[in-house]
C-alpha cells in the first residue's frame, strides 16, 4: 500500500471539490489499495456525515448514500415496497461486508476482471494503453454485450442491477451543486477504456440514491452463479413484472453480469409488453437481448446462460 | 521389542484398558486457546527486533534474472536490505524430501516464483519497496510449455499391464470408454505460510507452519548449509496444511538468510497471492477410464491412464490411479500415470494425492458402466471386490466397504432412487441420487514418541508430530491416558517442537496411527515397569483413574511410583506388514442433488459417508475429518478450480474470492457413518489413517446423482453450470 493522507469530513462541504478520494465502508477501495491497483494519495473518510437515512420522498423513496447494504436490505419500506432491491443486496458478498459496504460505496465498486487486480500483468482499464490481457485469455466471467476490443470487464455488482429495473435516480453533489442521474446512466461502457466507470467526477459525493414509486407487479432477483453464496454472479436479472388479463402489461427488466454496466433495454421490456405469457414471447425477449452478444471464448455460456435464466425469471413472474 | 511393525498385534490391548476415554468424541485440549486467540501460530511471535521481509514475485514466465535494483529501494524509509541468496528457493520441498529443494532464484521457472526479499523495519515499508523494486529478466517464455493439453507427454513410470485390455473391451458384452478432466486444486489453508528466523550463534530457531517437522529440519539446514543439529522448528499449531506444509517453501530459507545477515530476527508471512502462485498446486488431470463387464457385471477389463503435469525435474506425478489399481478386479488391466512439463507452479501433495481426483473419475465411469450393464451401481461394486489385491496376489488387512454400502444405503435411504434419469422434477429442480465407493491406501510411518509418568501421576507426551487443526493433540493424549489409566485431564501433550522426539509428522492420513502407536509402546514400556513394580505379570495389570490392580494386589499409581519418575520412548518404523498385505481405507458415499433445468447449478441436498478406517480414536475428531474431506469433495465436484492463463501459465484466480472453496450454504448437513473396525495389520493401534478418506469419490457420487437427476453425465470437474449447460435435456 502507498502513503496517503487521511482526514475525516466533518461536513459534506468539505468533502467536496477535493482531489481526496472519498471512502466509505472501504470494503473495495482499501482493498485495492493493498494490491496498489487503486494509488490515492489522499482519502476523506465520509462515513461521519448525515447521510445514513431511508426516508419516504413522496411515493418514492430516499436512501441516504451511506446507509449500510444490511440495513438497507432490511428496512421494512424497502422489503414491502421494492423486495426486489432487498434481495439483490442480500445476493451479495457476505454479513460481515453488507454491514460494512454503503449504497454509495457499492454504486461505484470497481470490476472484478482478475487483470485488472493484477499488477504483473496487462489491463487497459488500470494501465491505459497497455493491452487488455482477458480478451484472449481466463475470460469466465467477463461481458457479452456492450464490450469493446480495450475492455470486456463486467459491472460486478447486485444492488445497482434492481436499482436499474426500479428506474433509480443517483443525486450526486459537487462543490457546484446537485445533479440527478438517472441510475441506467451512471455506469459507462468500456469504450477506450481509459473512460472512468461511471459519471462521477473527482470532487464530487453521491449523496443518495431516490427510487420513484414501486411499479406494479412482481418483483425477482435472480443470481445465477458457481457457489451458492459469497460469488459473483455469472448472470443476474431484476425483474418487475404484472400480468393482467392474461397479458403482460407492465416490466421491467435489467441484468447484471453480462456489461460494464447494469445492463438495461428498453427493447426487451417493448417485446414483452401487451404479450401472452408464454415460451415464444420469452424466447423472443432473449433474442432481442442477446442479439449483438459476444463471447471470448471463455464465457460463450452467458449466452445460453442468459436465455434460459430470462426464461425461469418471466415463467416465475408470470406465473399464476 | 524392535520397532520395526512385521507381524500384526493382534493382542488388541486398547480394548483390554479400563479408563475408557479411548474412541470418546472429547474436545480437542487446545480448542479453547484457538477459539479465544490465545493460541500462537508461526507469524505471531514476537520477539525482540524483528525485521519484516516480504517476498517479490517474477514478472516472466521463465528465464533468469539478469538485475536487481536494489540501489532504487535502499534509500526507501526502513528498508534494510535487498536478499537474492542462491540459498533461497525456486521451489517448496516436496512432503516427505527431508533435503533441499531447488535453490537459486536467480532462475525463473514460472511467472510469480519468488526472485527477491525485501527486507525492512516495518510489513508496510517492505510492502512499499518489494512493490517497487526493479528487476530485468532475461525471457526465455517462448521455449517453456504452459498448455498441458500442447506439450508432449513422458512415458509412465510403472504402468500396469496385465492381459490384453483391448481384447477385453473388444470381445466384452459392456462396455464404457470415457474420457474425464480434473482442474487444479489449491491446498487453500486458511494461514498462510509464513516464518519467524532468529539466529543465536550458529542455531537458527525457526517458527514455521509445518506438517512434517522431522522432514523440515533437514530440508531447512540443507538449504542453508548447516547442521541441522543447530536447526530448531517450531510449530505447535499449524492453521491447515492439506499436504501444501508437508515441506519448507519459501518463506523459510529467505527468513534464515535475512535474519543471519542481518543479524536480528525477520518474519516472512506470503500473501494470500503467492501462496496461491508459489506454493503446491494439484495438477489438473486428464483421465481415460475404460471399463468392460460381462452378462453378470464381472470386470474383465480396467483401464485408467491419466496424463498430469508438473514443472520440469519434479518427481511428483499426482498418483491418479493409486487405488484403482486394488479396489476391483478385473484379469487385463492397463494403468499408467503420464507427466507433461508445464511452466506452471510446481505440483505436488494436495489433500489425499492420486484418489481425490482418481477415484471421481473412476466411480463416475463405474455408474456409467452399471447403467450400460442394467445392473444397479451397488451390485456391480460389491460383485467386483477382488479376493487378492490385483497383480500383486497379496490379502488386503481389512476392507469394510461391502458395510460401508450398505450401512450408507440404508441410512440414506437409496431405495428410494429411481434407476432412470429425469424423474423427479421440483419447480425448476431437477432431483436425483449417487452413489460411490470411497477408498484410499493406508501408510505407516516412522514415528517416535516420549511418554513421562510423573510422581503424582501426570503424565506427559511428546513428539515433533504436528497437529495441523486434525486432532494430534486429543488422541495422543486419549491413548496415554487409555494405556496409564489416567483421567484425560492429566495428561498434557506437547507437540511441534523439533527438540522432541521424532513423530510421523502429518501428511498421507498417517499421523495418528504411526505417531500414535509410538505413543502405545512407549506406554506399554511403562506398564511393564509397573507391571514388575506391582508384582503381577503384564497382561494382568489394570490402570484406572489412578490405581493399580492385579491378581490380589492393588496399589496407588502413586504409590507404585514411589516418587519416582518413568519415562519412555515409543518408536514405530514400517515393516513387513506393509508389503505383505494390501492396506487401505474404505467407505461410500451417497448424495442427493437438486440440478436446475434452466441454469444448470447444481446444488447438494443431502450427502451420507459411511466409512471404516480401522479403529476410532476419537469419535468427534475423527468425524471431523470426514465431515472436512466431504466438504472438499463438494468442492472439488463443484466449484474448485484454479484458472491458468494458457499463455504464460499465471494463475488468474489467486485468491480466495476467485478460487472458490465452498461456503456455508454449499454444505447441507452431512451425515457420516463410522464404522468399527479392527485392523492389526494397519497398526498396533488397530487404526488407520481417516484425514483423507472423505474426499476420495465424494465427487464421483456427485457426478453420477447430477446424471441421475438431469440425464446429463459430465465428464469435467468442477461441474460448474458451463460444463452442463449445452447438454441439459428442455427446461420447459
Ligand atoms: C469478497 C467480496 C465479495 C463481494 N461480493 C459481492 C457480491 O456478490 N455482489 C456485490 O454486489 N458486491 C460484492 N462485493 C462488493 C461490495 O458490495 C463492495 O465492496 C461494497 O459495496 C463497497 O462499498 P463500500 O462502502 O465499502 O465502498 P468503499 O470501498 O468505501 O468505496 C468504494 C468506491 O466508492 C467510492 N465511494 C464510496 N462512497 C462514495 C460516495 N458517497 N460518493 C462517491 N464515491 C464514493 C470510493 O471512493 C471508492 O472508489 C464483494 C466484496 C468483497 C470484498
Ligand atoms: S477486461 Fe478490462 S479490466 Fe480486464 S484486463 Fe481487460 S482492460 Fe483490464
Amino acid at each position: 500500500m502507498r502513503e496517503f493522507t487521511y482526514s475525516r469530513a466533518a461536513s459534506l462541504d468539505q468533502a467536496l471539490g477535493t482531489h481526496a478520494r472519498p471512502i466509505a465502508g472501504a470494503t473495495n477501495l482499501v482493498d485495492l489499495m493493498k494490491l496498489e491497483v487503486e494509488t490515492p494519495d489522499a482519502l476523506i473518510d465520509i462515513t461521519r456525515l448525515d447521510l445514513s437515512r431511508i426516508e419516504r420522498a413522496g411515493d418514492g423513496v430516499r436512501i441516504g448514500a451511506l446507509v449500510p447494504n444490511a440495513d438497507c436490505a432490511a428496512d421494512p419500506l424497502i422489503r414491502r415496497h421494492w423486495p426486489v432491491l432487498s434481495s439483490a443486496i442480500l445476493a451479495g458478498a457476505s454479513p460481515q461486508l453488507r454491514n460494512k459496504a454503503t449504497t454509495g460505496g457499492n454504486l461505484c465498486q470497481r470490476t472484478r476482471c482478475g487483470y485488472f487486480t493484477d499488477l504483473s500483468t496487462c489491463c487497459n482499464k488500470r494501465t491505459p494503453g497497455s493491452g487488455c490481457d482477458a480478451l484472449k485469455g481466463v475470460n469466465h466471467n467477463h461481458a457479452i454485450l456492450g464490450t469493446s476490443d480495450a475492455c470486456i470487464a463486467t459491472y460486478p455488482g447486485d444492488m445497482a442491477v434492481a436499482l436499474a429495473a426500479l428506474d433509480a435516480c443517483v443525486q450526486i453533489q459537487g462543490p457546484d451543486g446537485m445533479r440527478q442521474v438517472p441510475l441506467r446512466e451512471f455506469h459507462r461502457l468500456p469504450g477506450t477504456a481509459e473512460a472512468p466507470d461511471n459519471v462521477l467526477q473527482p470532487g464530487e459525493i453521491i449523496t443518495a440514491v431516490t427510487l420513484p414509486a414501486p411499479p406494479p407487479g412482481r418483483q425477482i432477483y435472480r443470481k445465477v452463479r458457481e457457489r451458492s453464496s459469497y460469488a459473483f454472479a455469472l448472470v443476474s436479472i431484476a425483474a418487475v413484472i404484472k400480468v393482467e388479463s392474461g397479458l403482460i402489461s407492465h416490466a421491467r427488466l435489467a441484468f447484471g453480469g453480462l456489461a460494464h454496466k447494469p445492463w438495461h433495454d428498453p427493447a426487451v421490456e417493448a417485446a414483452l409488453i401487451g404479450q401472452p405469457p408464454g415460451q415464444a414471447v420469452f424466447q423472443r425477449a432473449a433474442d432481442i437481448l442477446l442479439k449483438d452478444a459476444r463471447g471470448f471464448g471463455g464465457n460463450n455460456f452467458k449466452i445460453p446462460l442468459t436465455r434460459r435464466t430470462l426464461a425461469a425469471v418471466l415463467i416465475e413472474a408470470t406465473r399464476d | 521389542m524392535s520397532a520395526t511393525y512385521d507381524a500384526p498385534d493382534r493382542r488388541n490391548l486398547l480394548d483390554h484398558m479400563r479408563q475408557g476415554v479411548i474412541g470418546k468424541p472429547l474436545d480437542r485440549p487446545e480448542g479453547p486457546l484457538k477459539v479465544t486467540g490465545r493460541a500462537p501460530y508461526a507469524a505471531e511471535y514476537d520477539l525482540p527486533r524483528c525485521a519484516e521481509g516480504v517476498l517479490v514475485g517474477a514478472r516472466v514466465s521463465n528465464g533468469r534474472v539478469t538485475a536487481i535494483h536494489r540501489d532504487e529501494v535502499s534509500a526507501m524509509p526502513g528498508v534494510l536490505g535487498v536478499f537474492a541468496d542462491p540459498a533461497m528457493l525456486r521451489r517448496p520441498a516436496q512432503g516427505g524430501a527431508g533435503k533441499a529443494p531447488a535453490q537459486d532464484v536467480t532462475q525463473v521457472d514460472y511467472k510469480g516464483q519468488p526472485v527477491a526479499l525485501v527486507v525492512a523495519e516495518t510489513f508496510e515499508q517492505a510492502t512499499a519497496a518489494a512493490k517497487a523494486l526493479r528487476i530485468d529478466y532475461e525471457d526465455s517464455s517462448d521455449s517453456a510449455h504452459f498448455d498441458p493439453d500442447a506439450a508432449g507427454v513422458e512415458p509412465p513410470k510403472k504402468p500396469t499391464d496385465l492381459g490384453d485390455l483391448e481384447a477385453a473391451m473388444r470381445d466384452a458384452p459392456h462396455h464404457v470408454d470415457l474420457i474425464f478432466r480434473t482442474e487444479g486444486h489449491a491446498s487453500a489453508a486458511m494461514e498462510p505460510h509464513a516464518a519467524i528466523a532468529a539466529w543465536d550463534g550458529g542455531e537458527l530457531t525457526l517458527h514455521g507452519s509445518f506438517q512434517m517437522v522431522a522432514y523440515n529440519v533437514p530440508e531447512l539446514a540443507a538449504s542453508l548449509g548447516v547442521d541441522p543439529a543447530r536447526v530448531r522448528i517450531v510449530s505447535p499449531y499449524v492453521g491447515g496444511g492439506f499436504g501444501s506444509k508437508l515441506g519448507i517453501s519459501h518463506d523459510a530459507v529467505a527468513a534464515a538468510v535475512a535474519a543471519r545477515e542481518l543479524g536480528r530476527p525477520v518474519r516472512v508471512v506470503l500473501t494470500r497471492q503467492q501462496v496461491f502462485e508459489s506454493v503446491i498446486r494439484r495438477s489438473e488431470t486428464r483421465q481415460r477410464l475404460r471399463l468392460a463387464c460381462d452378462e453378470t457385471g464381472r470386470l474383465v477389463g480396467l483401464g485408467h491412464e491419466a496424463r498430469v503435469s508438473n514443472l520440469p525435474d519434479e518427481k511428483f506425478a499426482e498418483p491418479v490411479t493409486q487405488a484403482t489399481k486394488f479396489l476391483y478386479a478385473g484379469d487385463n488391466r492397463r494403468l499408467a500415470v503420464q507427466v507433461t512439463r508445464v511452466a506452471r507452479l510446481t505440483a505436488g501433495s494436495v489433500r489425499a494425492p492420486g484418489e481425490a481426483v482418481g477415484m471421481q473419475a473412476l466411480e463416475a465411469a463405474m455408474d456409467e458402466l452399471a447403467e450400460t450393464a442394467g445392473i444397479d451401481p451397488i451390485a456391480l461394486r460389491k460383485r467386483n471386490l477382488p479376493d487378492k489385491a490385483p497383480g500383486e496376489g497379496i490379502p488386503f488387512s481389512s476392507r469394510t466397504l461391502v458395510e460401508a454400502l450398505d450401512r450408507g444405503a440404508a441410512a440414506f435411504g437409496w431405495d428410494r432412487r429411481h434407476a432412470r434419469p429425469c424423474q423427479t422434477r421440483e419447480g425448476e429442480w431437477w432431483i436425483g441420487m449417487g452413489v460411490a465407493s470411497a477408498a484410499r491406501v493406508n501408510m505407516l510411518a516412522p514415528a517416535e514418541a516420549r511418554v513421562r509418568l510423573h510422581p503424582d501421576g501426570r503424565v506427559e507426551v511428546e513428539s515433533d508430530q504436528t497437529d495441523i487443526g486434525t486432532g494430534s493433540y486429543a488422541i495422543l493424549g486419549q491413548i496415554a491416558a487409555e494405556m496409564l489409566g489416567s483421567p484425560i485431564d492429566r495428561v498434557t501433550v506437547a507437540l511441534g517442537d523439533s527438540r522432541l522426539p521424532p513423530g510421523a509428522g502429518s501428511g498421507g492420513s498417517f499421523g495418528a496411527a504411526s505417531t500414535g502407536s509410538a505413543v502405545l509402546r512407549a506406554c506399554e514400556a511403562i506398564r511393564a515397569e509397573l507391571s514388575s513394580r506391582l508384582g503381577v505379570a503384564a497382561e494382568e495389570l489394570t490402570l484406572q483413574d489412578g490405581l493399580a490392580r492385579g491378581g490380589n494386589r492393588s496399589d496407588t499409581l502413586v504409590g507404585l511410583l514411589g516418587g519416582d519418575m518413568l519415562e519412555e520412548t515409543g518408536r514405530i518404523e514400517p515393516g513387513r506388514t506393509g508389503k505383505d498385505y494390501s492396506q487401505a481405507t474404505y467407505g461410500a458415499f451417497f448424495c442427493e442433488v437438486a440440478v436446475n433445468a434452466f441454469t444448470a447449478e447444481t446444488r447438494i441436498r443431502r450427502m451420507t459417508g459411511a466409512f471404516g478406517f480401522g479403529r476410532v480414536l476419537n469419535a468427534k475428531t475423527a468425524r471431523s475429518q470426514c465431515l472436512g474431506g466431504m466438504v472438499w469433495g463438494i468442492g472439488s465436484a463443484l466449484t474448485e478450480a484454479l484458472q491458468f492463463d494458457l499463455r504464460d501459465g499465471h494463475l488468474v484466480n489467486h485468491d480466495l474470492a476467485g478460487y472458490h472453496v465452498p461456503v456455508h450454504r454449499d454444505v447441507p448437513a452431512l451425515d457420516v457413518i463410522l464404522l468399527e473396525e479392527r485392523d492389526a495389520v494397519a497398526s498396533p493401534l488397530q487404526a488407520k489413517g481417516v484425514g483423507e478418506l472423505g474426499i476420495c469419490g465424494a465427487a464421483g457420487a456427485v457426478a453420477n446423482a447430477i446424471y441421475n437427476a438431469c440425464g446429463v453425465r459430465p465428464y469435467r470437474f468442477p461441474m460448474t453450470p458451463d460444463t452442463l449447460l449445452d447438454q441439459m435435456p428442455d427446461p420447459f
